[in-house]
């Protein structure tokens, strides 16, 4: 990782559902401004693991952890952080696309709205920007006042991309943004996290192994809560050191 | 087999006929009541003041006062409910101590509202010094009818899909925000349903009012919520039991039972306007 910023580091990271260990002892740096993907077969803990990032599992009860994530050399853990400040800084997109049941003008607009912007003349540009970087304006420019449950899977999932743009993170959290659309919505999505990867450190969880392949710098294998092997994607998808990734990525289980 | 197909068709009609019959049950009893109420529903009965205990005259200041009776309640019984959900669904961790309490609130639900009528006559006529009047009579209905609101606001908010609380926490918003801004408006027609069919039941109840709010015969309409007020389902009563000759003033009766069960029914369709309304527009 020469030349490169590291953007989040995380050290012995245990995570526990009640009594339940998810996660065990993982030890991962990020860098800043690549896209990190995380494979692994269903159940290996790389969702739960991509959600410590925002403290996502906060909002679960019963849930525990141990070990420290520290983003920019801050630990998010700390008593001291602003859980807000926090998620203002990492956005998450969902797997299901969540748009709130207002209009696109609205969903984008809930961000900074709830952060305290009031100025309508900022709030229209910042809509406006959103959109074109979520590449979903020319599609939605001329009905920006209607609802957002109107538009297709994808289109509402770019938004959802949009909605998390607006509030100006630097990291973007993606879980399976792209395992509910169809291909041609996919290859958008895709698309998008090739143009977003310029300006934001982007995290993706995928179950789709080409998709990891194609957009991600950085590849880590998950299994069964534990980290299994992580490096560079050509290497990994090209010379895994280890036997049971080149088993997964090879589709002989998962 | 062909025992056993028989058995079928035989509880298949059993179960059908008593489902119609409580249908014909009904609608018995609402033919009735109109046919035997409209002949006494003109612009006097409606808009005068009943003369000879109700048996001459209209039924305005009753009218009245149960619309007086009914907003104060919800007033009072929906933000207390609605918060009380809030806290149940969103806040209070899902312990034994959140379990006491819904049981409580599924107990009160089951109190006899004439148990709730002596509440209020305890507490809020006498102990609290707010005579019989509107106040009193609001507040033990409001009571009586917050299990209602409570048990369908709670439904209502975990009919929100978990996954919008995130896309709003997500964003960096508050517990608070999140469900100020994104939760409730998702949740209202629910809650609203809950609140109007909750008051259709405070409307038509007589014995809470009896002793904390309704009055015999007032000779003027209440003018602030400290004073009595003639109610629908009291004046009812009365016609029926409390005049010489009840008999001879069934139209009054029935137009008095109309003119509540129109009131209630009303208030019903309205909840089923709103949440269609509402509904269409928070889809998800």
């Amino acid at each position: 990782m020469e030349n490169e910023r590291l953007k989040i580091k995380i050290d012995n990271l245990n995570f526990y559902y009640g009594d339940t260990q998810a996660l065990f002892n993982i030890k991962l740096e990020i860098p800043e401004k690549k896209v990190t993907a995380f494979i692994g077969p269903s159940g290996c803990g790389k969702s739960t693991f991509i959600r410590t990032f925002n403290r996502m599992n906060d909002i679960i009860p019963g849930t525990r952890i141990e070990g420290i994530i520290t983003i920019d050399g801050e630990d998010i853990y700390h008593n001291s952080l602003d859980v807000v400040n926090l998620r203002k800084k990492v956005g998450m997109i969902f797997q299901k696309s969540n748009p709130f049941p207002k209009s696109i003008f609205e969903n984008i607009a809930y961000g900074p709205k709830i952060h305290g912007l009031k100025d309508k003349n900022k709030l229209t540009t910042i809509v406006e920007d959103c959109l074109r970087k979520a590449a979903l304006w020319d599609e939605v420019k001329d009905r920006l006042e209607q609802n957002a449950l109107g538009l297709s899977g994808g289109q509402q999932q770019r938004l959802c991309i949009a909605r998390a743009l607006a509030i100006e993170p630097e990291i973007i959290l993606m879980d399976e943004p792209a395992s509910a659309l169809d291909p041609k919505s996919t290859s958008k999505i895709e698309d998008l996290i090739s143009e977003l990867r310029e300006n934001y450190t982007i995290v993706i969880v995928t179950h789709n192994m080409q998709q990891a392949a194609r957009v991600s710098d950085y590849t880590a294998f998950f299994y069964e809560g534990v980290l299994i092997e992580t490096d560079e994607t050509s290497q990994i998808f090209t010379k895994p050191k280890l036997k049971q990734t080149e088993d997964y990525i090879t589709g002989k289980f998962g | 087999m062909k025992n056993n197909n028989g058995k079928d068709t035989f509880i298949y009609w059993v179960m059908r006929i008593i489902t119609y019959s409580i249908v014909i049950i009904i609608a018995y009893i609402l033919i009735d009541i109109i046919i035997k109420g409209l002949p006494a529903i003109n612009i006097e009965f409606l808009t005068e003041s009943p003369r000879k205990s109700g048996a001459e005259g209209g039924i305005f200041p009753v009218i009245l006062g149960t619309l007086y009776l009914v907003t104060l309640t919800i007033l009072i019984a929906l933000p207390l409910g609605m918060f009380s959900a809030i806290y149940l669904t969103e806040y209070a961790k899902q312990n034994k101590i959140t379990k006491i309490l819904r049981l409580a609130i599924v107990t009160l639900a089951g109190v006899p509202s004439i148990v709730f009528g002596l509440f209020g006559l305890g507490l809020f006529v006498i102990f609290l010094g707010f005579g019989a009047s509107i106040l009193s009579g609001s507040i033990t209905l409001a009571l009586m009818i917050l299990p209602t609101i409570i048990v369908s606001s709670e439904e209502a908010l975990k009919a929100v899909p978990q996954y919008m609380r995130e896309g709003s926490l997500a964003l960096g918003a508050t517990k608070w925000q999140t469900i100020q801004k994104n939760v409730l408006p998702s949740a209202m027609p629910g809650m609203l349903t809950g609140a109007i069919l909750g008051v259709g039941r405070a409307a038509g109840e007589t014995a809470p009012i009896l002793l904390t709010a309704a009055a015999f015969f007032l000779p003027s309409l209440p003018s602030s919520v400290f004073d009595q007020v003639m109610a629908l389902p009291y004046h009812l009563f009365i016609l029926s039991t409390q005049v010489p000759e009840p008999q001879k003033i069934m139209h009054m009766q029935y137009g008095t039972a109309l003119v509540l069960i129109t009131l209630v029914l009303g208030l019903n369709l309205i909840a089923i306007i709103i949440r269609i309304r509402i509904r269409k527009k928070y889809n998800w």
